[in-house]
């Protein structure tokens, strides 16, 4: 029986060949459909556009071709569409198919894509982490109440530093998970969306500790060259996990203890809400670097020797320099003082003392459940950048 | 290299648009993939190609229509005879039209008679020598019946560059003129790109279906070579994620042999409208590559 296509008057000029597209999908070559219709220019372009597609025709009727079918010779999906069907590893070949797309054969293998292993790249946390992280975003302008009155100057100035201080800090950690973006298989999507929410949360963060350093003046505080080599070393490393480990579950993590002691003791509104904005953005850095590092080490726990050496090498890179300024230890001690008494500044500085204790118990217990022994985690935390990040 | 000499079998090709180099660079590799010595040579215009074929420069040329014509002529003219040894699928059994304007009073070939037709390039089979000759047959002489409005793009590559005739599309459009002269899937292509609105032009009358362009052999190719290419072109797979690109550049989803009757319509258009003459010699007015 031969399949009919009524196209009425629509022409091929306006979309006709999906009508016969359809009636021939599937079918095997020499499959006969026979197409009717009123376009008065139907049987010229029957004709030229059933040539093009490899298809014969006689008269009015179709002879399917091979073609098309040929041409999805050799096609496979691109692993599950779900993120439980993630595959060991991603071929180059997907290429930036969607996940769980029907991939034509041919066209150029992914370069560049060499993070292409899902123990390399994966959490099972990483949907959910990046729906959060999505649900949580927050603009700079609306949550911010940016009128505020006028500090004393030098607790002004105090504030003024920590935040020059926060924002290459946060510059760096936008560049460290920007630069392996690019490197990661799109197979594993969700990694590099939290990953891309990741460096956006880093961006809003440089701006509003920007914006908080110039509410009241003009010029920002020193850079020190002790904190900036602390800095590049993070970015200096080119292993996933490794920078994972070294910027998000000791570096973020130590941050969350430094965000959350702004956020209480900060003698302003805008600079406490800032902070508790980013702090909460930073928990979810931590969470998904925790996570993804727990994931590594169950899968090689040979990692952790690794991960020992790691720290261990960025200490000794950073043996020779000084780490944090001390215009910024001194600024978190009048921060957190408030004041110029006496008394404020002893409990200032008793805050930061503090706080450097909860900054270490907090890197101790992401450490082991890392799986490293106590008395290991303790050695490890003592090892992190006096930088703080 | 000259044929019999064992270097590569070299191609004439026409460098009618910047993917020729992708599409012949391409084929070039997939052929020294299955060990067969084969290399190319781009020319501006196909009298250069033929011309060079007939003079044992290269070995095959990749013909329009027209320039197998000649090249025809040529070869018998020297008693060295060239053969159509492959064609592409989609070069079989096209169409030309002539197309007016939906509304246009001419409701048969015989009223255009004083109008003003648009037609492609000089050099254009599809779009001027072949709709030309059909009106001819029809009894209107191009020039003293009606008027022939041509649009000279890409002259020397015989119509291989669209833009004649979509100039002629467009001055069909604008009411410059009073029929236009496309191949059918440019009809159907400026239908659908917005050049012609759709609905608003009607095919006048098309022409006897025609054959485009081939694989041309000169007498003096290896045999064995000329085998070879033409057993590796039909084995060119539409599967073959590596060759399918190419072939979807080149327009087409097989190789078939090459095959003669489907020329008999430019060979009486080219007589007709003195383009060349039995020699092959370019007997074309205003005709300069």
């Amino acid at each position: 029986m031969v399949t009919v296509v009524e196209l009425d008057d629509l022409g091929f000029d306006r979309g006709a060949h999906l009508l016969v597209d359809r009636a021939l999908r599937g079918q095997p070559p020499g499959t006969v459909v026979e197409v009717r219709g009123s376009d008065r220019h139907l049987a010229v372009h029957l004709r030229s556009w059933a040539r093009r597609r490899g298809h014969g025709v006689a008269g009015a009727r179709v002879i399917a071709g091979g073609a098309e079918a040929r041409r999805w010779h050799g096609a496979e999906r691109a692993g599950g569409a779900r993120p439980g069907e993630v595959v060991e590893r991603a071929p180059a070949s997907w290429g930036v198919a969607a996940r769980g797309a029907l991939v034509e054969a041919g066209g150029p293998p992914l370069a560049g894509i060499d993070l292409d292993a899902k123990a390399e790249v994966w959490t099972d946390l990483a949907p959910k982490l990046y729906a959060q992280a999505l649900a949580s975003q927050w603009d700079p302008a609306v949550a911010v109440d940016w009128d505020e009155p006028h500090l004393h100057d030098d607790v002004e100035a105090a504030v003024v530093q920590v935040m020059t201080y926060l924002v290459e800090n946060e510059q760096t950690a936008l560049v460290v998970p920007a630069r392996f973006l690019g490197r990661i298989h799109p197979h594993y999507r969700e990694v590099v969306q939290f990953l891309a929410v990741q460096v956006a949360d880093e961006a809003r963060h440089v701006e509003v500790f920007t914006r908080r350093a110039l509410l009241h003046g003009e010029a920002l505080g020193v850079s020190g060259a002790g904190g900036r080599a602390s800095l590049q070393t993070l970015m200096a490393e080119a292993e996933l996990s490794l920078a994972s480990f070294l910027l998000s579950v000791l570096g973020e993590g130590t941050f969350l203890n430094l965000l959350s002691f702004l956020e209480h003791h900060a003698p302003d509104p805008v600079t406490r809400q800032v902070s508790r904005l980013a702090l909460a953005d930073e928990a979810r850095h931590v969470a998904f670097g925790q996570a993804h590092l727990e994931h590594r080490v169950a899968c090689d726990p040979s990692l952790r020797s690794r991960l020992r050496a790691a720290t261990e090498r960025r200490h000794a890179a950073l043996a020779r320099t000084a780490g944090l300024a001390p215009e910024v230890f001194d600024a978190l001690v009048v921060l957190a003082a408030g004041g110029w008494s006496t008394e404020a500044v002893g409990r200032g500085w008793d805050r930061v003392m503090a706080l450097q204790a909860e900054m270490d118990e907090g890197r101790q217990r992401r450490l082991v459940r890392l799986g490293f022994p106590p008395a290991e985690a303790a050695a490890l935390s003592g090892l992190h950048t006096r930088n703080f990040m | 290299m000259l044929p019999g000499e064992g270097g590569p079998l070299t191609l004439g090709a026409v460098a009618y648009d910047p993917k020729v180099v992708t599409i012949w660079d391409g084929f070039r590799r997939w052929f020294a993939a299955r060990d067969f010595a084969f290399d190319f040579v781009l020319y501006s215009n196909y009298e250069r190609q033929v011309e060079d074929l007939l003079a044992g420069r290269i070995h095959v040329a990749w013909n329009s229509p027209l320039a197998w014509v000649r090249a025809r002529r040529l070869g018998e003219a020297a008693g060295r005879p060239v053969r159509a040894v492959a064609m592409r699928d989609t070069d079989c059994d096209l169409t030309s039209v002539v197309v007016v304007r939906a509304e246009s009073p001419v409701a048969e070939v015989g009223q255009l008679r004083g109008a003003t037709v648009a037609v492609g390039a000089v050099d254009s089979p599809q779009a001027t020598l072949l709709p030309l000759a059909h009106l001819g047959d029809a009894g209107l002489v191009a020039g003293a019946d009606f008027k022939v409005r041509r649009f000279d793009v890409g002259v020397g590559l015989h119509g291989d560059h669209i833009g004649g005739e979509r100039e002629a599309a467009r001055a069909l459009a604008g009411g410059e003129v009073d029929a236009a002269c496309m191949i059918d899937g440019n009809h159907l292509l400026f239908s659908t790109e917005g050049t012609l609105a759709p609905g608003a032009t009607r095919v006048l009358t098309q022409t006897p279906p025609y054959d485009h362009c081939n694989m041309t052999v000169s007498a003096e190719a290896d045999p064995a070579a000329v085998e070879a290419f033409t057993g590796l072109l039909r084995s060119m797979d539409y599967a073959d994620p590596e060759v399918r690109p190419l072939l979807d550049l080149e327009g087409l989803k097989e190789w078939w042999p090459g095959r003669l009757e489907g020329y008999r319509p430019l060979e009486a258009a080219v007589d007709r409208l003195g383009f060349y003459d039995a020699s092959g010699r370019v007997t074309a007015a205003e005709y300069e590559p």
